[in-house]
């Protein structure tokens, strides 16, 4: 008989009530119709990830050290809990932005379950322990995404952005999946606690392995030169829906590459630095670059989160236990500011019924206070103003890129800083310094729907981000628990 | 440990908050305003009283870690030469809220409190005493002066805010990467504990961020935008207070902290300072209006007080330090005018302007006494700060102060040709015959700065004596500020 390991329910737990919440949604596309349906679905999809947030806590807070359990299949540790807590909030919030989106009725219901589905994948992938759990779990999130791309079949764009992840995507998978049987058949081993002590590290074919499994990670993070799908799939894909991937799967990815370096290729780490530290660069200058000519409002923001991906990855590059905090630390105001704005376009392309542009933005901050301020907050917050946490995290990182000898990487981060400062204060100029009179277009006609729900919603980012600014010690002293699961 | 720094900087960020919520009319709103700032001035008068003039170190301090693994802090106090500083934007900052609100800007609610936003940040600036805060408080300002400007502003303000923010967040950004590599070099971010520096690139790092925003020759591109497009009360504040935060930069962080490039460097600054001086006062002689002439000579007393801080020796930081809180309250309250004559004949050009002492005592009497301190004449406290100015840079070699010396020559004559360019001379097309005399308004905003301009020149002392504790300011300096 073959022995069966021990199944550590509570380190699943997340990632299964999460399920759970998936499975549930699709009861209530059955048993409910109309007005029950929008509010019922809703309210399950948020339960299901406040539930999964309240459970990745308790995981965090029971598991003081943490360890690779289940035949070294998953990890239960500080580190996956904090990435898991924080890919729960994000799909919390991208409930409260989905609101309000006018969804086809039938198709509603399914969409907060694929949304569900999304972060019980994510939040699974982020406590892979092993090649196999690893490739399983980028699936799982990934196909959800692709439908949730897509879902939308009266927004034009839509299917095509669907299509174009999927395709994009599945290569990205398939270079992971190459890369870790590459890795797989030189050291013959998943797990990768066992793949670094294998000890084929100056092997050609690992290295190789390595290199496209970095890719493939790349892709999911969309760091350039991997991240050609992304405008198009950002601004195709309904804004809610862009919300959560620009968040959450950003987190995701670079959570579980961080982890993956570190612990099955340490005796590599000369040579994954460099290609790190090669993709950061060229993130940071291809974002950056391309974003200033872009109009339409989610095309910047989309190259945006390219060139953050680049900062996000300075910090990988430095490889050292600043740089895991530093990282970590910097997931928390990104998401929330990539959130909120994202949260804000939606908003605007609700009340104009059109793609939002730099120009159809005209007189926005003086209509709708709140919005307008709060994407003040967070276009400052990209750039790294402070009074947004946006600037402890870029000094966080550049900190570390310091520590580990490359103080180069901050000469390109603060280059690339003085690019961007251009588009993001750009959509503030369109916002406040140009008069509604200057619209394009005419609102839809009427009062702007008031939409309490998204403006909960932005409210949270926003206190997310300047609370990052000023409560830095709290939030550095949870990111360097969650950093010591790490080998470092 | 004193809150009354902490307060100095949260007092109007404080009010901000609260004329962002208030149900108030926009008139409401300004008082509001108008009364926070002038509790702000009072707050600063009890600070004065609080104060040691005779202790060269740090006072009124305040410290609470903010986070302590890269060893940064919440780190506040003043030392004599900023709490004369702090006077001077409290002051400045005063006379510009009540000017907006005199003339009843559109959209008060948010512009009341970016104006008071942005006192918080200066005051900030020039308190803190632990890098990060300083930077933070330093790219702070940049926030709301970027709405004010490019919503308030004139016909170009668009070009004008992108050029201004392009400039200074450059020149912070090259700020960022030295702060961060000197700080981690220190293991500490706290200004009163790291050690000197002799590395060039740190320090040209600190020294371009302070040049942009002073600004210096080759430095200046964004100015003449910048301060013709602003309203006029904020074309006050960037030359009276923001760009003096340059300034204080200089003597705050490189001179005491980088002894030895800024020995290296000496005669490079010192040069561009001359040119600065120089080339200011003949743009602003050229110059056809009235604000252009006010703005080109905030270039070249930039260059004077650079030419005072990098002399080296006690004549020179003194007069320094005099000078920044003269030319801060002078160029405001020139700003102000300007302002004033161009809401009366919707112009500022010189050539279209004239004649307009004629029936209007209360302005002859405000432009002449103001234009007079600004051309430095003897027994001014402009005159006084020169000339310490001078006396120090002469030290280093007699041909200094013979640049020095001739700009004065020239500031006399660019600053005579704009007030009879607009008091004398025949009445100007623009100047129509309803134009009013100053109302008691605009009096109440000019006539305060001109009264500590008087004051001051009976006793330009109070400062230049008292702004480094016992007068040697060279080896408070040289040690480092402790």
């Amino acid at each position: 008989m073959i022995a069966t390991p021990h199944v550590d329910w509570l380190a699943l737990s997340p990632s299964l009530e999460l399920l759970g919440a998936a499975g549930l949604l699709l009861m209530v596309a059955v048993f409910t119709s109309g007005r029950t349906r929008k509010l019922c679905a809703a309210a399950v999809g948020f339960g299901g990830f406040a539930g999964a947030f309240a459970l990745a806590i308790v995981v965090g807070a029971r598991t003081p050290d943490g360890a690779a359990i289940m035949s070294d299949s998953i990890y239960r540790d500080r580190y996956a809990a904090l990435a898991q807590l924080l890919v729960a909030a994000c799909g919390a919030i991208a409930v409260l932005i989905s609101y309000g989106e006018q969804w086809r009725d039938e198709h509603l219901a399914e969409y907060y379950a694929l949304l569900a589905a999304a972060g019980a994948g994510m939040i699974f992938f982020v406590q892979a322990a092993n090649l196999m759990t690893l490739f399983l779990g980028l699936e799982w999130f990934s196909i959800a995404l692709y439908v949730m791309t897509a879902i939308d079949i009266d927004l034009i764009g839509s299917l095509e952005a669907g299509l174009k992840y999927l395709i994009v995507g599945a290569v990205g998978s398939a270079t992971l999946l190459f890369g870790s049987a590459l890795v797989y058949g030189i050291t013959g081993e998943l797990s990768f606690n066992q793949i670094a002590a294998a000890g084929h590290a100056h092997d050609a074919m690992l290295v190789v392995g390595l290199a496209m499994i970095i890719v493939g990670l790349a892709f999911k993070a969309s760091a350039a030169p991997f991240h050609m799908w992304t405008p198009d799939v950002y601004q195709g894909a309904p804004t809610p829906v862009t919300s959560f991937m620009s968040s959450a799967t950003k987190i995701a990815a670079l959570a579980v590459t961080y982890r993956l370096l570190l612990t099955a290729f340490p005796a590599d780490e000369h040579l994954w630095r460099w290609a790190i530290a090669a993709i950061a660069c060229t993130s940071l200058a291809w974002g950056n670059i391309a974003a200033l000519v872009q109009k339409n409002v989610k095309r910047i923001l989309a190259y945006s989160s390219v060139s953050q991906a680049g900062f996000m990855l300075i910090a990988i590059a430095a490889a050292n236990s600043l740089g895991v905090r530093a990282m970590l630390f910097y997931l928390i105001p990104y998401s929330a500011m990539s959130l909120g704005a994202f949260a804000v376009v939606a908003a605007r392309e609700r009340e104009l019924g059109a793609p939002v542009t730099l120009d159809n933005l005209s007189g926005f901050g003086w209509e709708r206070p709140l919005l307008g301020i709060s994407m003040w907050v967070f276009m400052l917050g990209m750039l790294g103003f402070p009074l947004t946490g946006g600037f402890i995290a870029k000094f966080y990182v550049f900190s570390a890129a310091y520590e580990a000898g490359w103080w180069w990487l901050i000469v390109v981060g603060v280059i690339a800083t003085m690019i961007s400062a251009y588009f993001y204060l750009g959509i503030v100029r369109s916002m406040y310094l140009r008069d509604a009179a200057e619209l394009q277009l005419a609102p839809a006609g009427g009062s702007p729907p008031r939409e309490v729900v998204l403006q909960a919603g932005v409210l949270i980012c926003v206190v997310v981000t300047v609370v990052s600014f000023f409560a830095v010690q709290p939030l550095i002293d949870v990111c360097r628990a969650a950093a010591s699961s790490l080998p470092i | 440990m004193s809150w009354l720094t902490t307060i100095l900087i949260l007092l109007p960020i404080g009010g901000a908050l609260l004329v962002a919520i208030a149900p108030l009319s926009s008139y409401g709103l300004g008082s509001l305003a108008a009364l926070v700032s002038l509790i702000e001035v009072a707050v600063w008068i009890t600070a004065v009283g609080k104060f040691d003039f005779g202790n060269p170190s740090l006072q009124l301090s305040q410290q609470v870690s903010w986070f302590a693994d890269l060893h940064v802090s919440y780190y506040v106090g003043v030392y004599a030469f900023s709490l004369w500083i702090v006077g001077m934007t409290v002051v400045v900052m005063a006379a510009c809220v009540i000017y907006g609100w005199w003339v009843g800007r559109d959209r008060g609610r948010a512009y009341f409190a970016l104006m008071l936003m942005l006192t918080g940040a200066i005051v900030g600036v020039f308190t803190a005493q632990d890098l990060i805060l300083f930077y933070a408080f330093f790219e702070a300002m940049l926030i709301p002066l970027y709405i004010l400007i490019g919503v308030w502003g004139g016909p170009g303000r668009l070009r004008a805010t992108q050029l201004f923010v392009i400039y200074t967040v450059v020149g912070s950004l090259l700020m960022l990467a030295a702060i961060i590599v000197y700080g981690l070099q220190e293991g500490t971010f706290n200004l009163t504990e790291m050690g000197p520096s002799s590395s060039t690139w740190l320090f040209l790092g600190f020294v371009v961020a302070f040049a942009i925003k002073s600004p210096l020759f080759p430095l200046h591109g964004w100015l003449p935008e910048t301060y013709r497009e602003s309203p006029p009360e904020v074309s006050a504040v960037l030359s009276g207070v923001v760009s003096k935060a340059g300034l204080y930069g200089l003597l705050r962080i490189v001179i005491p902290k980088f002894p030895g490039p800024v020995h290296d460097w000496r005669i490079v600054l010192l040069v561009l300072a001359s040119i600065s001086l120089v080339y200011g006062a003949l743009l602003a002689f050229r110059a056809p209006d009235f604000r252009g002439v006010v703005m080109y000579s905030s270039l070249s007393q930039a260059g004077l007080i650079v030419l005072g801080l990098f002399a080296g020796n006690d004549l020179g930081f003194d007069g320094a330090v005099l000078q920044i809180v003269n030319h801060g309250l002078i160029s405001a309250s020139l700003f102000l005018i300007a302002g004033m004559v161009e809401r009366r004949c919707s112009t500022g050009e010189l050539r279209l302007l004239g004649g307009m002492a004629r029936g209007r005592p209360a302005l002859a009497t405000v432009v002449m006494a103001v234009g007079v301190i600004a051309l430095a004449v003897p027994l001014s406290t402009a005159f006084a700060g020169e000339f310490l100015i001078l006396a120090g840079v002469f030290q280093q070699g007699w041909w200094w102060g013979v640049i020095g010396a001739a700009a004065m020559v020239l500031a006399a004559m660019y600053m005579l040709r704009a007030i009879s360019g607009v008091l004398h001379q025949d009445v100007g097309p623009a100047v129509p015959d309803s134009a009013l005399d100053l109302r008691l308004g605009e009096l109440a905003v000019v006539v305060p700065l001109l009264v500590c301009l008087l004051g001051l020149s009976a006793w330009p002392n109070l400062i230049s004596g008292h702004a480094f504790g016992g007068n040697h300011a060279q080896s408070v300096i040289a040690k480092g500020l402790p």
